[in-house]
């Protein structure tokens, strides 16, 4: 997670956004880069070329559906998106999202996001701007018992720093 | 107050007397299972990052499935890693290529009523059929398991759905979930339990219960789970697991639930859903006519002893269509063993079915049987999202294996009910 406020531009996608769609399954056997280039091809074929690092990804009700596979969120990650914004999420992807350091922000007011629009994201305080509409919208806060993790980057360095904490008193 | 069964084996995992829905609680995890895919090839390296080991490998449970057999340098090299992770950390409890990872845990003994697990797979709800509390998790939070030996939960509502009466002739446990995915809605139960209660569930075989639970996971539910009963008690005895008190874990008459579904299994009729989702389901007549390409029998969800005998039922003195193909792939070792013992094989085989290799194949598009642009399939699968099982253009319907072993008799998608009262000349 990122704590700089730069502005990037929103991909708007819909209702059910699943996990075959962001890491198909045919390109599972290879690397995260191969994944990546072929994330939400089956909704639109232009996504992976078009997104740049700091953008966002938005969708509707019941993001991340389906498989635990926790490369839907890792490809989005390896494409440089910022955060997910959603109206809700499927509970496995919203885990792996936290998992890997990837902020899914549960947003009433997702709907009103647009393709193209210009968005400021304040995980942490829970605000998104749309810069475009001049709207502004809160999210769900993260549970603070995940933001540390989150803060840290994901559970894999939360982890490791608890496992050094641990070897140090013993 | 009344706590749910899902409420009650959380309580005893957190190692608290009580926990009720939205507190966030650590659970201790009796067991943890990993594929192939989600499993050491992905959690080796995190492992190593970290200098950990896991915890306690007599919990851990490895299944090869998703990349079986290989079929080219990349899922050789998968299943390599896997092996050797194993056999350097010593897990005895590893299944190779016999089966998919949720029909292997209960055939092979590994779950009982009142567990608390955590699998590297969305469709580790499966497990409550067998009255335990599991769940999915993705490769990372599965590597914290490993270390920690422990998971945090929000503790989630408990929704019941109670199926009343009994289904009729060539209406399975598939028909009930398309259905709910219809009714219900795949976001509804908003990552809560999914406890099935009812007439029609208590006379459906262990087979057919683990496709409820496993098709939890397409209503969006954390986990689905099944009070255990007699016929619980009877295929644990045959799995060769002794559980006394398996029948004590319960749900309280008083438990409150979030919400109460109820549903008439006699009116119910086979459901096909169209694709790219489960929730687009509806009475087979109504997609009647449509030409497929492909049917496939397979998956956790739809490749048991149970789908192979509604398959042979429909089969027996019937041919598959011609300008159709019908794939089995049987969902473990020890089912295709008898399938072959009780004739069902032989029913299938005649009928001209192509048997496959045990294990995912082409139901997530990893294995052989995959579909090409604007193919269509009828398949016992659980899922049909955009491109899951081929290319993105591929269309996939979904049935149970009664539809989809009628519909590869004549081509198209049928209503199996008449094949299934007509009588067919030995
Ligand atoms: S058979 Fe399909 S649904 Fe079942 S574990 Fe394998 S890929 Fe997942």
């Amino acid at each position: 997670m990122n704590a700089d406020r730069r502005p990037g531009r929103a991909f708007v996608f819909g209702d059910n956004v699943d996990t075959d769609a962001l890491a198909p399954g045919l390109y599972m056997k290879g690397s995260i880069e191969t994944l990546a280039r072929h994330c939400l091809e089956a909704l639109d074929s232009g996504f992976a070329g078009a997104v740049r690092p700091g953008d966002f990804v938005v969708g509707g009700e019941n993001f991340g559906m389906g498989s635990s596979r926790e490369q839907a969120a890792m490809v989005l990650r390896q494409l440089g998106v910022e955060a997910v914004i959603a109206r809700s999420f499927a509970g496995l992807f919203f885990r792996n999202c936290l998992n890997l350091g990837l902020a899914p922000l549960e947003c009433a007011g997702a709907g009103s996001i647009q393709s193209g629009d210009v968005l400021t994201v304040d995980p942490v305080a829970g605000r998104i701007i749309n810069r475009s509409r001049a709207q502004t919208y809160s999210c769900v806060p993260i549970p603070d018992h995940l933001l540390e993790m989150v803060k840290d980057g994901g559970l894999l360095p939360h982890l490791a720093k608890k496992l050094e904490r641990q070897r140090d008193v013993s | 107050m009344g706590r749910t069964l899902a409420e009650k084996i959380i309580a005893r995992a957190a190692g608290r007397d009580f926990v009720q829905p939205g507190q966030i609680v650590t659970c201790r995890v009796d067991l943890a299972m990993v594929h192939d895919s989600s499993g050491p090839r992905r959690h080796k390296a995190m492992l190593e990052q970290l200098g950990a080991k896991p915890w306690d490998v007599s919990r851990i449970v490895v299944v090869t499935d998703h990349y079986v057999p290989a079929f080219d340098a990349e899922s050789a090299a998968i299943l390599d890693l896997t092996r050797r992770w194993v056999r350097d950390e010593g897990v005895a409890n590893f299944y190779d290529m016999e089966g998919i990872c949720h029909v292997i845990l209960p055939e092979r003994g590994h779950l009982r009523p009142g567990m608390f697990a955590v699998g590297g797979d969305s469709h580790s709800p499966t497990a409550g059929a067998w009255g335990c509390f599991m769940f999915g998790i993705g490769a990372t939070e599965m590597c914290g398991v490993l270390v920690t030996g422990e998971i945090w939960l929000k503790v989630p509502p408990t929704h019941l759905v109670r199926w009343n009466g009994r289904l009729g002739e060539g209406v399975a446990a598939k028909d009930i979930m398309l259905a709910l995915c219809r009714d219900v809605g795949l976001g509804t139960v908003k990552y809560g339990v999914v406890e099935y209660t009812g007439s029609a569930v208590a006379a459906s075989s262990m087979a057919e219960r683990m496709v409820l639970t496993n098709m939890s996971a397409e209503l969006g539910a954390q986990t689905g789970i099944i009070a255990p009963d007699r016929v619980t008690v009877e295929a644990l005895a045959a799995a060769g697991v002794s559980v006394p008190e398996a029948a004590s874990w319960q749900g309280d008459a008083d438990a409150i639930y979030a919400k109460v579904w109820e549903f008439d299994a006699s009116a119910l009729v086979p459901q096909v859903a169209a694709p790219h989702s489960p929730a687009n389901a509806a009475p087979v007549g109504d997609h009647r006519g449509v030409k497929i390409d492909q049917c496939y029998i397979g998956a956790c969800t739809g490749a048991k002893l149970d789908d192979l005998r509604m398959a042979a039922s429909i089969l027996r003195g019937r041919k598959v269509a011609r300008g159709t193909r019908l794939l089995v792939a049987p969902a473990s070792q020890r089912i295709t063993a008898a399938a072959a013992a009780d004739g069902t094989l032989a029913a299938l085989a005649e009928a001209g079915a192509i048997l496959m290799p045990s294990g995912c194949g082409a139901c997530a598009g990893y294995g052989a049987g995959v579909l090409a642009e604007r193919e269509v399939c009828l398949s016992s699968t659980a899922r049909n999202f955009k491109g899951r099982m081929g290319h993105s253009d591929s269309l996939v319907y979904l049935g149970s294996a009664y539809t989809v072993a009628a519909s590869a008799v004549t081509g198209r998608i049928t209503d199996p009910r008449p094949m299934l009262a007509e009588k067919v000349a030995a």
